[in-house]
């Protein structure tokens, strides 16, 4: 089965199918051009944050992701790490920037 | 001064999956399994690690690093580090021997980046495994994936990098190999590789916001080709890749990086610079940073930076 995902900003999306994960699903969505950077890719083992997304809406399911990242109850509100979410129908969701990513940004800057 | 700390001797991952990771860690990095202990934590090693184990896998809700210890020559030895970390100012706690399976009593301390540390006098010295101790042959003929020799060293991410460094060269007699300074920036010290041995490093650090993050654990390997071959394994086991195979300007060692199922960084690595004693500081300059850290793309990569546990 291969499902629809699309960012909530309307425009992007991209299939996924229900043996990927998002980012897999992202990643391996059209062949012969580069592969697509919707959703930032980091660990790909639900432990660095920086792939943290919202699902608005939609059926899935999830492996386990690092409780640092996402505490119960924002997954109970719909916060996951897009490394470890299974399409199981068609999805809508966010990008929501982690901690960390702000953080690695200014030091990133510090050190150019 | 060196002051009888030996080399790094073991440390303890959290991992979100045991099972998962044993797999990885054993079929994949191809360390020995030495068995599990009664809170079902995973014990490892590398087959030409004498003492009983070197990695430990505990199953967790987050990832990252419990702690990293050093093997100190004796137990004289771990009771006057003991008092100097004391007498230094840090939290220092006793842990009772066989707390971990075969290890003796381990003195934990904290550092100003939030890591802790231990060290150590005595772990059961089971051998390197699948060769004797007498005549031994070159390696053992069953090993598996990528055939990962020892826990060679940790790269910690963590704000008080002169700190931690000036607490492991003031107090255990690290020596500072390496450093990369911002010129741009009052010479800040934007990452530290300390020595306790004649390696290019056995712990770095580096500059980071956040306390107490783990960027990877490293392992050695014999040969550049032994490097080729762990890339291979890696797309034959459909793994995470972080970057490589490259070389680094820093430590000058050939090295692939990947993950572990629980995005624990990991490194597989050979060759690297040495340091003696009365080694000069090698210094990179930050603006240089993409070489130092990548030495043929000359660019830095946001993951490496920024992805840690
Ligand atoms: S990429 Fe690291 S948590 Fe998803
Ligand atoms: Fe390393």
């Amino acid at each position: 089965m291969r499902f629809s995902v699309s960012l909530g900003d309307g425009g992007s999306s991209f299939h996924c199918g229900d043996q990927q994960n998002l980012l897999e699903g992202m990643q391996s969505f059209q062949v012969g051009v580069p592969l697509l950077k919707l959703i930032p890719v980091g660990c790909r083992g639900g432990g660095c944050g920086v792939c943290r997304i919202r699902i608005l809406s939609g059926q899935f399911e999830t492996k386990k992701m690092s409780r640092k990242h996402v505490s119960d109850q924002e997954q109970a509100e719909g916060v996951a790490l897009a490394c470890r979410v299974y399409p199981r129908s068609d999805l809508s969701i966010e990008l929501l920037s982690s901690a960390e990513n702000n953080n690695n940004h200014s030091e990133r800057e510090s050190l150019s | 001064m060196r002051k009888g700390v030996m080399r790094p001797g073991h440390v303890q991952i959290r991992v979100m999956d045991i099972e998962e990771a044993v797999i990885h860690y054993r079929d994949r990095l191809g360390l020995i399994d030495v068995g599990r202990d009664a809170q079902g934590r995973a014990y490892l090693k590398g087959w030409t690690e004498v003492d009983r184990f070197s990695v430990v896998l505990r199953e967790a809700d987050e990832p990252g690093m419990d702690f990293m210890g050093f093997k100190v020559v004796s137990s004289e030895v771990l009771e006057q580090r003991k008092q100097d970390l004391l007498r230094y100012g840090c939290q220092v706690e006793v842990i009772p021997a066989g707390e971990l399976d075969g290890c003796g009593e381990r003195v934990r301390f904290d550092s100003p980046t939030g890591h802790y540390f231990e060290l150590y006098a005595e772990k059961d010295q089971t051998g390197k495994w699948g060769v004797s101790e007498s005549n031994p042959e070159a390696w053992p003929e069953d090993l598996k994936g990528m055939r990962a020799n020892r826990f060679d060293h940790c790269l910690l991410y963590g704000d008080d990098i002169d700190g931690t460094a000036a607490l492991l060269q003031n107090v255990l007699g690290f020596q500072l190999s390496e450093q990369v300074l911002d010129r741009d920036g009052g010479d800040m010290r934007v990452a530290a590789f300390l020595a306790c041995s004649m390696k290019a490093h056995d712990v770095a650090l580096v500059r980071h916001p956040e306390k107490g993050k783990f960027h990877h654990a490293s392992f050695y390997l014999d040969t550049w080709g032994d490097v080729l071959r762990a890339a291979d394994l890696i797309s034959m086991h459909d793994i995470a890749l972080d970057i490589g195979p490259t070389r680094h300007g820093l430590t000058h060692g050939q090295t692939i990086y990947f993950f572990d199922p629980s995005g624990n960084r990991n490194e597989v690595f050979t060759g690297g610079d040495y340091t003696y004693p009365d080694h000069p500081v090698v210094t990179w300059d930050a603006q240089q940073l993409g070489k130092a850290i990548f030495y043929h793309d000359r660019q830095l990569n946001e993951n490496f930076l920024g992805v840690v546990t």
